[in-house]
């Protein structure tokens, strides 16, 4: 039997969500059998790999990086899930996006810095000017909301669709869940 | 009106006549209501469910956020059935996909103008809005967000008010108004940069007119008013006060 393959990608996020994926706990062996897991934090593959059956996506869209990230992913994959409250609604990492990037940067980096005070530029991807949901890129086929979505909605939207099914996600989880 | 003095008399005793009775459909089931009534009492009398934000038993009606919209047979734009009164023979729709589409619209839009971050907010899991997105089947903003600039003002003692979850519902300047007096609270500027402010756009800790009841934080649909200090789980709204209190009072209609 073909393993489904799974992606899971962490943009702006707090890995929370995918805490709450291993929160599945046991089920995860029974899940394992079934899914190959081919790109995530989890693993260690540093390229994203072609033909993802189903990619899990947590995070706001922040920084180039994961503007990039986002736009291969949607591209190497037929259902692309939006993964806890940052990727569908820009939720924590969004709270900076009422005060201009400048203001952001030197708060956290200059003034409420004790040594070294400077803005790191080098070697880091370039924050974007506001941190947004995923879906304002790229088309997104499932919203999974939930701070972190619950373990048990997780595995209930991989069962379906591992069983060829429309995940019923409504009412399950919801924002701040 | 005022009539000629021989026709007062008359005139003063049609004014306390009962109400007329009158029936019309919702959703296709005959109801009766009094001339009075709106489409959202008698809806709720016969035990069908609109969704509300705005509105609060026990408060004065406003309009303000047309959740409770409903189509009316015969007229092409859609009607808030808490300020609409019922109509003889009106046909009223309250669950077409027309209706719930269009509410699940104004909803993302109260989301998308100001900062909803659910997951830090006082009032997760017991909060009006919060639900709204789970009973109307909202999964996410397809506007932009506006990511508007909003304060929190929290110079008062007891209380604190986060603009940026106010969905200007007005219940805080009803309740304020109606039932304590006092009148503290009031809406400031138009559309979307619409506020609630205290007094004269002072801080509230500087209020001259509050008298510290925090009927306006228990009414707040949202965790826009909070009392300081509380956690979320300690932070649940009481609103079975409003009615006891009108009753109290003898202003409950009968
Ligand atoms: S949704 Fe919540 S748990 Fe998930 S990454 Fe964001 S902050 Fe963390
Ligand atoms: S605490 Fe009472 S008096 Fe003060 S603003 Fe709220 S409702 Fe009005
Ligand atoms: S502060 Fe609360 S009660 Fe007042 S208008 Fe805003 S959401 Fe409504």
């Amino acid at each position: 039997m073909n393993r489904l393959r799974l992606a899971t990608a962490w943009l702006d996020g707090c890995s929370g969500c995918h805490m709450s994926l291993l929160d599945i706990d046991e089920k995860l062996v029974e899940l394992s059998e079934k899914i190959e897991l081919v790109y995530s934090p989890l693993v260690d593959f540093k390229v994203i790999p072609e033909n993802i059956d189903v990619a899990l996506i947590e995070g706001a869209v922040s920084s180039e990086a994961d503007r990039e990230e986002i736009f291969i992913l949607r591209a190497r994959s037929a259902i692309l899930v939006s993964f806890g409250d940052c990727a569908v609604t820009a939720n924590v990492p969004g709270m900076r996006n009422k005060f201009s990037l400048e203001d952001t940067l030197s708060r956290s980096y200059v003034e409420n810095a004790t040594l070294g005070k400077c803005i790191p530029l080098d070697n880091v991807p370039k924050l974007l000017e506001y941190a947004k949901p995923v879906h304002e890129y790229v088309k997104v086929d499932y919203f999974l909301p939930g701070c972190p979505p619950p373990a048990g909605v997780i595995l209930s939207t991989l069962t379906d669709l591992l069983n060829g099914r429309l995940p019923a996600i409504e009412g399950k989880t919801r924002f701040g869940a | 009106m005022r009539y000629p003095a021989f026709l007062q008399r008359v005139a003063d005793l049609a004014d306390v006549q009962p109400a007329r009775v009158l029936t019309f459909s919702i959703n296709g089931q005959m109801v009766s209501a009094r001339e009075d009534e709106t489409i959202l009492t008698v809806a709720r009398e016969n035990g069908i469910a609109i969704p509300t934000l705005c509105h609060l038993d026990g408060l004065s009606e406003r309009g303000a956020c047309r959740i409770c919209i409903v189509e009316i047979t015969g007229s092409p734009k859609l009607s808030p059935a808490c300020v609409t009164l019922a109509r003889q023979d009106m046909e009223v729709i309250t669950n077409s996909e027309r209706v719930m589409d269009y509410r699940r619209k104004i909803l993302e839009l109260l989301f998308a103008e100001r900062n909803h971050v659910c997951s830090v907010c006082v009032s997760n899991g017991h909060c009006d809005l919060q639900a709204l997105t789970i009973e109307l089947g909202m999964t996410h903003v397809h506007y932009e967000y506006l990511h508007s600039k909003h304060v929190v003002d929290a110079s008062h003692d007891r209380f604190s008010v986060d603009h940026n979850r106010c969905v200007l519902c007005q219940r805080c300047v009803r309740v304020c108004d109606e039932i304590e007096g006092a009148h503290t609270w009031d809406v400031m500027s138009r559309g979307y940069l619409s506020t609630v402010i205290t007094d004269l756009n002072q801080p509230w800790g500087e209020s001259s007119t509050c008298t510290g009841c925090g009927k306006c934080v228990q009414v707040c649909p949202t965790g826009a008013l909070s009392e300081k200090g509380k956690s979320i789980s300690e932070m649940t709204k009481k609103r079975q006060f409003l009615p006891y209190l009108k009753m109290m009072r003898g202003e409950e209609k009968t």
